[in-house]
């Protein structure tokens, strides 16, 4: 568990992050979202030290960050940024040793590690090892970045706009795989991002600074639900709410018996899509695979009525 | 590039007889000697002359470099940079005076010879060198930099694990720069009586034997050609280690 208390970061008096308080549940995703100035980076890199607080204190696993020196406590916390960083003069295992290098692990650890994290990214070992990092591609070269963040199984990730390099198909495969990792390995991640769709998309939890405040802080359906400010309000996009609330909704929740045609979706599908389907289609409902039943429907009315479900 | 490395042994060659076997290259200078003069310099071993000139050159370079990056890595630290106008205004100082100059105000001091040779082309060879290597080390990719203290490298393993390796290349051309001023400008010491091959060219500017001069000049010129391609294949090679130019492979 992370708990973030009361911290502030003054710049010449004036507050970039301002006595911000939040907890954040072990093997969670949180997106922290704002506008270019909202001091999101700055409260990420209060974190692990990048930027020294000005007051309060952030606590991993009960333990005080400030009990460490700053060194050793960034190789407890994986870090991973936008254009990765990684070290051109490095192989990509060097790159990914990078962390367990540090902590002295044995060389046959740090080379399972190495090769158990590439299989993880999709990256055969045996051709992505000993290439250089000029030698990837942008995709390739950012999951390289998030393996070194994750080599030593910190306590905690944290990303800051890891995927704002990456072109929109790449992004969201990143995004995938991000999130399909997170639950393999029970990560605990904190993510920066100026973008509410990536934030809503992986976030378990989605915390919404504004001028150094933490405005809002609660998971995706209740920030669409509920926006506890105007911003917040704008940042999830006025009239996009409805959608982006039936976003987050798998097909399998509102399935119900009855007669369809046609070939059955798969259960994990999101109303929003389903909805796409409805419309491009022009039917009024969709047949759903069900893993212990016949195939049963969703329905246009069904999806109308949870996206109204919110008043 | 086989065009290139046949030229290379040529040079090479070349180089070698006229340090090793300078008389087979009489008929070639006879010509600029004056009329029944000598032809070929005798009054001393060329190669010791060129070992000496060489020994010059290192020391002097070497010892610039040292104190050069010191000071560029002491600038470019946080605590450092207050300093940096003040050591580059050092190292120009070293650059504005002539090495003449520096050779007369150092023989009072030094005495005739090695010494105020070396303090000449130290103070000449710092510029270069500490230019670069301020321009290496603060021109690194931010994201890497970033990177490096965000997975918790200590300043002393950022510094020789990242920064330097990847300013490196950088360096080293100021070193080349300053290795091939300090080539030609080793001939003056020899107006304090320094072992170099500005001796060669002296004797003959001193004796008006053409002959002698071009000798002197044609093997201080083989070498810094020389050593300029070495240093300068050895950095595209790093630079290549380091992935800069692998991009669009």
């Amino acid at each position: 568990m992370i708990e973030i208390d009361q911290i502030s970061k003054l710049y010449a008096g004036k507050a970039a992050v301002d006595s911000v308080s939040m907890t954040v549940e072990t093997g969670t995703i949180t997106g922290i979202v704002g506008t270019s100035g909202s001091g999101k980076t700055t409260l990420l890199r209060m974190i692990n030290r990048l930027v020294e607080p000005s007051s309060g204190e952030v606590r991993i696993n009960g333990e005080p960050t400030s009990s460490l020196a700053p060194h050793i406590l960034r190789r407890r916390i994986g870090y991973a940024i936008q254009g990765h960083g990684l070290f051109p003069h490095y192989t990509v295992a060097r790159n990914i040793a990078a962390v367990p290098r540090l902590l002295g692990w044995s060389k046959d650890k740090i080379a399972a590690r190495v090769d158990e994290l590439l299989d993880l990214f999709s990256m055969e070992p045996s051709q992505f090892r000993d290439r250089y990092p000029a030698e990837l591609s942008g995709g390739q070269q950012q999951r390289v970045g998030v393996a070194r963040a994750l080599a030593s199984r910190p306590d905690l990730l944290l990303m800051d706009e890891p995927f704002g390099a990456l072109d929109p198909i790449i992004r969201s495969r990143a995004q995938d795989d991000l999130r399909r990792i997170q639950r393999t390995l029970g990560s605990t991640i904190m993510l920066v991002t100026h973008d509410m769709e990536e934030a809503i998309h992986l976030g378990d939890q989605v915390a919404v600074m504004d001028a150094g405040r933490l405005v809002q802080h609660a998971a995706p359906a209740e920030i669409i639900r509920a926006p506890a400010t105007d911003f917040v309000a704008e940042m999830v996009g006025g009239v996009e709410r409805p959608l982006r609330l039936l976003s987050l909704i798998p097909v399998a929740d509102i399935t119900e018996d009855g007669p369809t045609d046609g070939e059955a979706i798969d259960p994990q599908t999101s109303l929003r899509d389903a909805l796409a389907m409805c419309l491009w289609a022009g039917r009024e409902a969709l047949p759903v695979a069900r893993p212990d039943a016949p195939p049963g429907r969703v329905t246009l009315d069904a999806i109308r009525a949870r996206a109204a479900d919110h008043q | 590039m086989k065009a290139g490395l046949i030229l290379r042994l040529v040079l090479i060659a070349l180089l070698l007889a006229l340090v090793l076997r300078p008389e087979w290259f009489a008929f070639a200078f006879a010509p600029f000697a004056p009329e029944g003069g000598p032809v070929i310099y005798q009054r001393a071993s060329l190669l010791s002359l060129s070992l000496s000139h060489l020994g010059l050159v290192a020391a002097a370079s070497l010892a610039a470099t040292v104190l050069a990056g010191t000071l560029a890595i002491l600038v470019t630290r946080p605590a450092g940079a207050a300093f940096r106008p003040l050591s580059r205004t050092i190292t120009n100082l070293g650059q504005t005076f002539p090495p003449v100059a520096v050779l007369a105000l150092a023989v009072p001091a030094l005495g005739f010879g090695a010494g105020p040779t070396l303090v000449a082309l130290f103070l000449y060879g710092l510029l270069p060198i500490f230019e670069n290597a301020v321009t290496g080390l603060s021109t690194l990719p931010p994201s890497t930099v970033e990177a490096a203290r965000g997975i918790g490298l200590n300043r002393w393993q950022r510094l020789v694990r990242v920064e330097l390796p990847l300013a490196f290349p950088v360096i080293l051309t100021g070193v080349r720069l300053s290795v091939v001023i300090a080539l030609g400008t080793a001939t003056i010491g020899s107006t304090v009586a320094a072992k170099t091959l500005g001796e060669v060219i002296i004797a003959g500017l001193l004796t008006n034997n053409t002959a002698y001069v071009l000798q002197g000049g044609l093997i201080v010129g083989l070498f810094a050609v020389l050593i300029y391609d070495a240093l300068v294949s050895l950095e595209v090679r790093l630079a290549r280690r380091l992935g800069l130019e692998r991009k669009g492979r």
